[in-house]
């Protein structure tokens, strides 16, 4: 009862505060409702009994990506109250359309209903969280999280050539 | 509705915890300010406060009483919302993050009152969750905000550097910061902080750990934005940074987190490397409130000690230059850190395992 309370809670405030993120016409205040969204994110993980990933997500992307983007924000002084509609409306229009149709598709076929694989909640609870989470990143997963760190490594070199002038 | 007398009673205790957690720090935040004027006085061979009350003890009294009458006065070109809200972004955060701290050694309650039998145990921390010292550093890095959004919010050049500079040095030290507790999380297994103190039991980690402590402590300092690291407030480059532009309550409300996060790191120094209550020597008794009471005294003590290191450097060196803050994070502490982390899940790995090298 109460966790289906908190559920709606969380997500009624993850889907309006992604709105104003694009909704908004200041920067800064887009940059924060993306914070509440991240936090209720955060929420939403934590009612799914994975701590980890709840810290994970406000240690990352609010403690660290979003300062990035606050950072940014600031140092360019973005105060120009940008037109709301362009001409791609168009055409984004018809790529949110695409998009939320795979979302559904995804959504509806059974695929991603109930507990399925060798995780179930009673499985995590026994050994902990953090330490499934561990093992299946660093055994069975350990080649797509490498890739996954590869390309983050190439981003951050192309961010230094990009600024940096002489090297 | 049926009410459950066991669920009362552990709502109650629960309550009881926060309200003796809570009040005990914000009564110890006004001392603290107290004492810092008091040892940098010492220090640097003057008197400090000494004229209200006996000893000036009654100080921080008078300094709260006079802030929290002051008018709070809004910039007129501030964003009023997020103005008022900075403030109380930090210090709730501060507070928060101490949900997880253990103070004291769990206690075997065996009571017999009016017939009834009371068996419980009582705990010296509001909460064990398992990813303990996550949930302290997420809500530092939420704390980050109300530095940056506040010095945003209050529309004034002064306090805009000084939050972009509190968001530069926030990030890059929170990196080191984390990355150097990890050796010690490796060494306990466990993000849970009852369960790390615990694993301290023969030995501190500080034995194990020492390039770890000195790392952590450094970045310690660095995240709580005190000297030698203190560029976001560098009162004589930015008047004041951040809170420039705040008055009364609001710069109240910074000065607390500023204190509570030095508490916090000071805590977490203590319990990762010092072995939280673990006692150095304890004197045995039979009567229970003073076996209770050591291992809370030894907590205290450990972090008074490190309370008064941050004022001793305070008043020991001079403040970075902004490029040498930089270069000390990324080149020379993380790195380092990293290092650390390598080396100490090599060992372990060696150790665990029985491998004979030689």
């Amino acid at each position: 009862m109460i966790l289906n309370i908190l559920f709606f809670y969380l997500a009624a405030v993850t889907i309006i505060s992604a709105l104003f993120v694009v909704i908004k016409r200041n920067a800064v205040h887009s940059a924060i409702a993306l914070l509440v969204t991240f936090v209720h994110v955060a929420g939403i993980f934590l009612l799914l009994n994975s701590e980890f990933l709840a810290a994970v997500q406000i240690l990352v992307y609010a403690g660290a990506i979003l300062v990035l983007i606050i950072f940014v924000i600031m140092y360019l002084n973005v105060t120009q109250r940008y037109r709301m509609f362009n001409r791609l409306k168009l055409i984004a229009f018809f790529v949110g359309v695409v998009l939320f149709a795979e979302v559904l598709y995804i959504i509806t076929r059974t695929a991603l209903k109930g507990q399925k694989g060798e995780f179930p909640i009673a499985k995590v609870l026994e050994m902990g969280n953090t330490e499934a989470i561990g093992k299946a990143l660093f055994t069975d997963y350990l080649f797509p999280f490498e890739v996954a760190s590869l390309i983050l490594l190439v981003a951050m070199i192309g961010a230094i050539v990009l600024a940096k002038k002489e090297i | 509705m049926n009410l459950d007398i066991n669920l009362i009673i552990r709502f109650t205790e629960i309550l009881i915890t926060i309200g003796v957690v809570m009040g005990g720090l914000l009564a110890v935040v006004p001392l603290l300010t107290y004492m810092e004027r008091r040892v940098l006085g010492l220090i640097q061979d003057r008197l400090g406060p000494n004229r209200v009350g006996p000893f000036g003890l009654l100080q921080p009294l008078a300094d709260g009483i006079k802030l929290f009458l002051k008018e709070i006065i809004i910039p007129s070109a501030a964003n009023k919302i997020i103005f008022l809200a900075a403030p109380v972004i930090v210090v709730i955060t501060a507070l928060a993050a101490f949900a997880v701290i253990p103070f004291g050694r769990d206690y075997k309650l065996h009571l017999e009152l009016f017939g009834f039998t009371i068996d419980r145990t009582i705990h010296f921390y509001i909460t064990d969750i398992n990813i303990g010292i996550l949930y302290i550093f997420a809500l530092g890095s939420i704390g980050t905000y109300g530095i940056i959004l506040g010095g945003w919010a209050s529309n004034s050049k002064y306090a805009l550097l000084g939050a972009m500079r509190s968001a530069a040095q926030m990030i890059s030290y929170e990196l080191s910061l984390g990355l150097s507790t990890v050796g010690v999380l490796l060494i306990a297994g466990s993000l849970s902080m009852v369960d790390i103190v615990n694993a301290q039991a023969k030995h501190w980690f500080i034995v194990y750990q020492l390039p770890a402590f000195i790392l952590f402590i450094i970045s310690g300092f660095a995240e709580t934005n005190r000297t030698p690291f203190d560029l976001p407030e560098a009162e004589s480059e930015l008047v004041a940074g951040f809170h420039t532009e705040y008055s009364g309550m609001g710069f109240a409300f910074f000065m607390m987190a500023e204190y509570i996060n030095m508490i916090m790191i000071s805590s977490l120094a203590t319990i990762l490397f010092f072995g939280g209550w673990q006692p150095l020597f304890e004197w045995k008794s039979s009567i229970d409130i003073i076996n209770i009471v050591q291992p809370i005294i030894w907590f205290c003590a450990k972090v008074f000690f490190f309370l008064f290191l941050y004022m001793w450097v305070r008043a020991t060196l001079p403040r970075l230059r902004y490029d040498q803050l930089m270069k000390l994070g990324w080149k020379a502490l993380i790195p380092l850190s990293i290092i650390n982390i390598a080396i100490t899940a090599i060992v372990k790995f060696i150790i665990e395992n029985n491998i004979r090298i030689i």
